[in-house]
């Protein structure tokens, strides 16, 4: 099955005629000429442009994620040296750390992917919303049970019910809703029920929770540390950064591969059953 | 009370976690994957099929 390009559904915006007469963005008005010219993302909204894409994408994320990430651990295993204050269990944070950047960045997905669902009706939005929501919820769960690993040598308790934890805790049950809206949105789709909305919806009003998460540690007291990495600061010593920024890398490239596997699952199914459905009406 | 920790128990625990946890998403997700797709060409065959042939858009 072939997915129409759709047209985006908003007309030139009355703001800004000017920017989408000449095809510029004039200064302040950027924002507006990308909604009114969403060409270059519209580009990806056939499928199977975007399959021949994916198609080398995928195992060139999954390999050198998988290489990058198996490197960097081992390298905060075997090489790094025991911290001053933690001892070993520093080279916990070479895992735990990237998981959660992941669980956060996961909802940062679906939550743009849902604003461009709802803002141009881009056919492969809602799919990679869709897809980030497993691979995000995977990483949350792993962040949460090697935190609490984490936590019980170096604070003496499994869990506490802090700012950080509570938020991040929440955001793993925000995963869970997601992924249930999105599978009932799935069965609803043909039907025509605007569930698909309720979903994207959903994506966006719950990307409240990110910067929650990411500023708890500075507006409630906490056992946790404040933030050790900043806009172009660290108070991180470079041999424990170095390994955790490839670690960090290689779980990125991982989580892209697979994202964009799940989104060729997606399609292949959304795919075979519209070919069966229209079977079944011939 | 000062407790003594064998910190490596706790690291290997949390490497266990990260590293089984993402080989089996990673395993689990290529695996839907490659089912999904062979169903969708498993169709697109009988259907091509049950068209006499010729190639479908």
């Amino acid at each position: 099955m072939q997915m129409r390009r759709r047209s985006p559904p908003l007309g030139p915006c009355p703001a800004a005629p000017q920017v989408a007469e000449h095809r510029q963005p004039a200064a302040g008005v950027a924002g507006l000429y990308w909604i009114d010219n969403p060409a270059p993302m519209h580009g990806f909204a056939n499928p199977a442009r975007f399959l021949r894409l994916a198609r080398w994408l995928t195992p060139l994320l999954l390999g050198s994620g998988l290489l990058l990430a198996s490197g960097a651990l081992l390298w905060g295993l075997l090489v790094v040296p025991p911290d001053r204050l933690m001892g070993d269990t520093v080279r916990i944070l070479f895992i735990h750390v990237p998981c959660v950047w992941l669980g956060m960045a996961g909802w940062s997905t679906i939550a743009i992917s849902s604003l461009v669902e709802l803002v141009w009706r881009h056919p492969l939005a809602a799919i990679s919303g869709r897809a980030a929501a497993v691979p995000g919820a995977a990483f949350t769960a792993m962040g949460l049970a090697t935190g609490s690993i984490w936590g019980r040598p170096t604070w003496g308790t499994w869990w506490v019910w802090d700012g950080r934890l509570t938020s991040f805790l929440i955001l793993l049950f925000l995963y869970f809703g997601y992924i249930a809206l999105a599978n009932a949105a799935q069965r609803d789709a043909a039907a025509g029920s605007g569930a698909n909305r309720v979903t994207a919806i959903f994506g966006i009003v719950g990307a409240i929770n990110i910067p929650i998460i990411n500023r708890s540690v500075v507006w409630w007291n906490s056992l946790h540390q404040p933030p050790s990495i900043t806009m172009g600061k660290s108070s991180i010593d470079g041999t424990f950064l170095w390994p955790l920024l490839f670690a960090a890398v290689g779980f990125s490239l991982i989580f892209g591969g697979v994202v964009l596997a799940r989104m060729r699952m997606l399609l292949a199914d959304i795919q075979a059953e519209a070919r069966l459905r229209r079977k079944a009406m011939a | 009370m000062h407790e003594r920790l064998a910190q490596w128990d706790f690291v290997i625990a949390a490497y266990a976690i990260g590293v089984i946890g993402t080989c089996l998403m990673v395993g689990w997700t290529l695996v839907a994957m490659r089912r999904a797709e062979m169903r969708r060409d498993l169709v697109r065959g009988s259907a091509r099929a049950n068209s006499g042939g010729t190639p479908e858009a």
